[in-house]
């Protein structure tokens, strides 16, 4: 029998489920289990400088590795720094445990010091929490605080640790808990097979079919069952922002993303078609538009391994609650040999879809001139072309994101890390950060804009501690470009706030840190200081590209209108 | 329409919080809210009264049965059901009102279940309709304070809500 204090415990634990890395600042409440940390090396701490990047850091780590991250903080204002990247987490159901230290049992209520109540804060932003109540238990809750994360809809879970429960004097037995069980929690495994033939008829008799797919497919590590079904069937695809690359782009049967600013024919065929196959996606505001004009010839598949998630904003006619993987496999295998009913209205379908295509090809943007400013899209398109479009790209929020999603074209899940449920500026850089450690030999790039860098740019201090060599491309329009797009539209160019006054010289606050930083202001430097940017994989460096700060990110959807109804440039609209 | 739902929830500090917070988080309304331990003393039942259409009653369930401390729920209003609240109420006794206020718990099959010389205390119980009825047959007599349970129910027949 291994008797342990808590804080061994926790290491110990940490090691057993094959925890690599975790994120995290000390204080205070979390010494023990600091000091427990020092005493092993296998689990690798990573020191950030705030703890809302230890939370996207671990976040990013999550996305592109399918594990959970894990964040360690302090109690009080350790955990409160860490919220806004809990809730990020729990918008896009990202696995994450965060293990949060908490003042002494005998303290709690007392607003001792660095009390918070964290469990209380984050009840809305969390699958579930914990509150330790004895060193005894803390196997077995860390155990349900990683099963719970990773399984069924993934989310953050928060372990709260009073710091007696961590003291070193205090020693319990310890075994690992191979497995756990909670009666109330069963997540589904397979979808219902009736549901599944049902829609599978539907499938085959369709006629102006369309798959519309989430980040489920990517969470729920079902991409390559997605693409044999898309493929079998010979349908269109448009998926989500956060369902981006669970289906090649470059593939023909690809219409890129929907949505508020996905492309023209994405959301001209959602709006046409008479069934929409739906799965591991949620229907949100920034897809839907006006739910009332949603779709309104369309019949619906919904696939969601999230009861909750169906019919919640526009009603489902099959609905299938299932895990994305084991219901694709299913209909896959209900698909084969059959022959669709229509194939001449099938065709006819995509010769619509080509159509719109067309309409638009070549004039989604206007590529700078000679002596104009450098524009966004061509600086991504520049991006995509150097990497081979095999970069994982995080983003921050705003026009950059658009911009990065748009027009780099993305093969592979996993590989646009972005915040698309809560859109939190301050996200790209940790994200990054997480990801390069685990994937050291791949290019990692963080596009941001001068607004966003600027949330989080104190990690510059962690890439230096520990040699993370991601690229950082600052598409700089000198002002906070979103928003300044929404006060053109809507409040007459009143630029309330939305510039960026007095901002940084970025080239010397990069060299400060040791690192290298190239300034791009013309086309002819925009390639090769890529190229220089990604030659060495170790090295980070930081793209100061000066871009039209006048450009707008097209197409967007009219606010209450249907999917349909979208301006596409400054002068067009549907 | 009015639904009620019994929940069995694993009796957790923090449980109860989450599903009052899931109502206010989620936009969803709470008309009474009533909550014990049960025979196991691991499990609490809660009993909710809410509103709303059929999408918005799907959608509580839904979420409901997503926390974890949810372990099995019951929407009775979809079947046949008993629904019970408990009332107790002080209301004034002077004079002549003394007998009428007597008169009006018989009618009711309540109780006076204290005495001072000013005021009753009446305990009563049904469904929320006759507790309501009640407290309008009392109100020109003078109600002074009102304590309800909130209601609790079960379904009728062999239907039970167990693990
Ligand atoms: C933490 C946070 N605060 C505010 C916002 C609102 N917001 C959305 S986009 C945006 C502007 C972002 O500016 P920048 O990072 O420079 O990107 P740009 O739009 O210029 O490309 C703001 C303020 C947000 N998404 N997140
Ligand atoms: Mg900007």
């Amino acid at each position: 029998m291994e008797l342990l204090s808590g804080a061994d415990m926790i290491a110990r634990f940490l090691q057993d489920e094959g925890v690599e890395y975790i994120y995290g600042y000390p204080g205070g409440a979390a010494l023990h289990i600091y000091d427990a940390l020092f005493r092993q090396d296998k689990v690798k701490h990573i020191l950030v400088r705030h703890e809302q990047a230890a939370t996207h850091a671990a976040d990013g780590y999550a996305r592109a590795s399918g594990k959970p991250g894990v964040v360690l903080v302090t109690s009080g204002p350790g955990a409160t720094n860490a919220v806004t990247g809990i809730a990020t987490a729990y918008m896009d159901s990202i696995p994450m445990v965060v293990l949060c230290g908490q003042v002494m049992s005998h303290l709690i209520g007392e607003d001792a010091f660095q009390e918070t109540d964290i469990v209380g804060v984050t009840r809305p932003i969390v699958k579930h929490s914990f509150s330790i109540r004895h060193p005894s238990e803390i196997p077995e809750v860390l155990k349900k605080a990683f099963y719970l994360a990773s399984t069924g809809r993934p989310g953050p879970v928060v372990v709260d640790i009073p710091k007696d429960m961590t003291a070193p004097t205090e020693r319990y037995e310890y075994i690992y808990p191979k497995k756990v069980k909670l009666r109330s929690y069963n997540p589904v495994t397979r979808g219902h097979t009736g549901q599944i033939k049902k829609a599978v008829e539907l499938m085959l008799k369709a006629k102006r079919p369309v798959f519309y797919t989430g980040g489920g497919v990517v969470t729920g590590k079902a991409s390559e069952g997605l693409t044999d079904l898309v493929k079998k069937l010979g349908f269109p695809i448009t998926t989500t922002l956060m369902g981006i690359g669970a289906y090649p782009q470059s593939d023909q049967q690809s219409l890129g993303w929907l949505g508020m600013h996905g492309s023209f024919e994405s959301n001209m065929a959602m709006h046409h078609a008479d069934l929409i196959i739906a799965i591991g996606a949620r229907f949100d505001d920034r897809v839907t538009n006006n739910t009332s004009k949603f779709c309104p010839t369309a019949k619906i598949i919904h696939v969601d391994v999230d009861p909750s998630s169906i019919s919640k904003t526009v009603r489902a006619d099959v609905p299938i609650v299932g895990p994305a993987d084991s219901v694709i496999s299913e209909m896959i295998s209900l698909v084969q040999g059959q022959p669709i009913t229509h194939p001449e209205a099938l065709k006819e379908w995509w010769e619509k879809i080509d159509g719109w295509r067309a309409e638009r090809h070549g004039k989604l943007y206007e590529p700078s001139k000679p002596g104009e400013a450098l524009k966004s899209q061509e600086v991504v398109e520049a991006l995509c072309r150097i990497t081979r479009g095999e970069a994982y790209v995080t983003t921050d929020v705003g026009q950059h994101q658009m911009f990065a999603a748009q027009y780099y074209k993305f093969d592979k899940p996993n590989r646009l890390i972005t915040s698309g449920g809560l859109g939190t500026m301050g996200f790209g850089f940790p994200a990054a950060m997480g990801i390069k450690q685990n994937f050291p030999d791949d290019d990692v790039v963080c596009v941001t804009g001068e607004g966003s860098f600027q949330m989080m740019m104190q990690e510059l201090s962690t890439c230096k501690q520990y040699g993370v060599g991601v690229k950082i491309l600052n598409l700089n329009n000198a002002s906070l470009g979103m928003v300044r797009q929404w006060q053109d539209l809507n409040y007459k160019s009143r630029h309330a706030h939305s510039y960026m006054e007095s901002l940084p010289d970025f080239h010397l606050l990069i060299e400060a840190y040791g690192f290298t930083a190239i300034t791009v202001t013309t086309k002819e430097e925009l390639e090769p200081a890529l190229e220089r940017a990604f030659a060495d994989k170790h090295e980070l460096v930081f793209l100061d590209v000066k871009v039209d700060p006048f450009e707008h990110v097209y197409p967007m959807q009219v606010p209450l209108g249907s999917m349909r109804d979208m301006l596409l440039s400054k002068t067009e609209r549907t | 329409m009015r639904h009620i739902i019994s929940i069995l929830l694993e009796n957790e500090p923090g449980a109860l919080s989450r599903v009052v917070g899931l109502f206010s988080q989620r936009n969803f309304n709470i008309e009474t809210l009533n909550v014990a331990p049960t025979e196991d003393p691991s499990l609490s039942r809660l009993t909710v009264t809410t509103v709303g259409d059929d999408r918005v009653i799907e959608q509580i369930t839904k979420h409901l049965n997503k926390l974890i401390d949810v372990v099995k729920l019951v929407d009775l209003t979809e079947g046949n059901h008993i629904e019970r609240e408990l009332m107790l109420v002080k209301v004034k006794a002077l004079g002549a009102a003394r007998d009428e206020v007597k008169r009006t718990v018989d009618i009711f099959r309540a109780q006076i279940v204290d005495v001072t010389p000013s005021l009753y205390t009446v305990q009563i119980t049904g469904d929320a309709a006759k507790l309501d009825a009640f407290l309008q047959a009392m109100a020109p007599v003078g109600i002074l304070e009102v304590a309800r349970t909130g209601v609790s129910g079960i379904a009728r027949g062999d239907k039970v809500l167990s693990l």
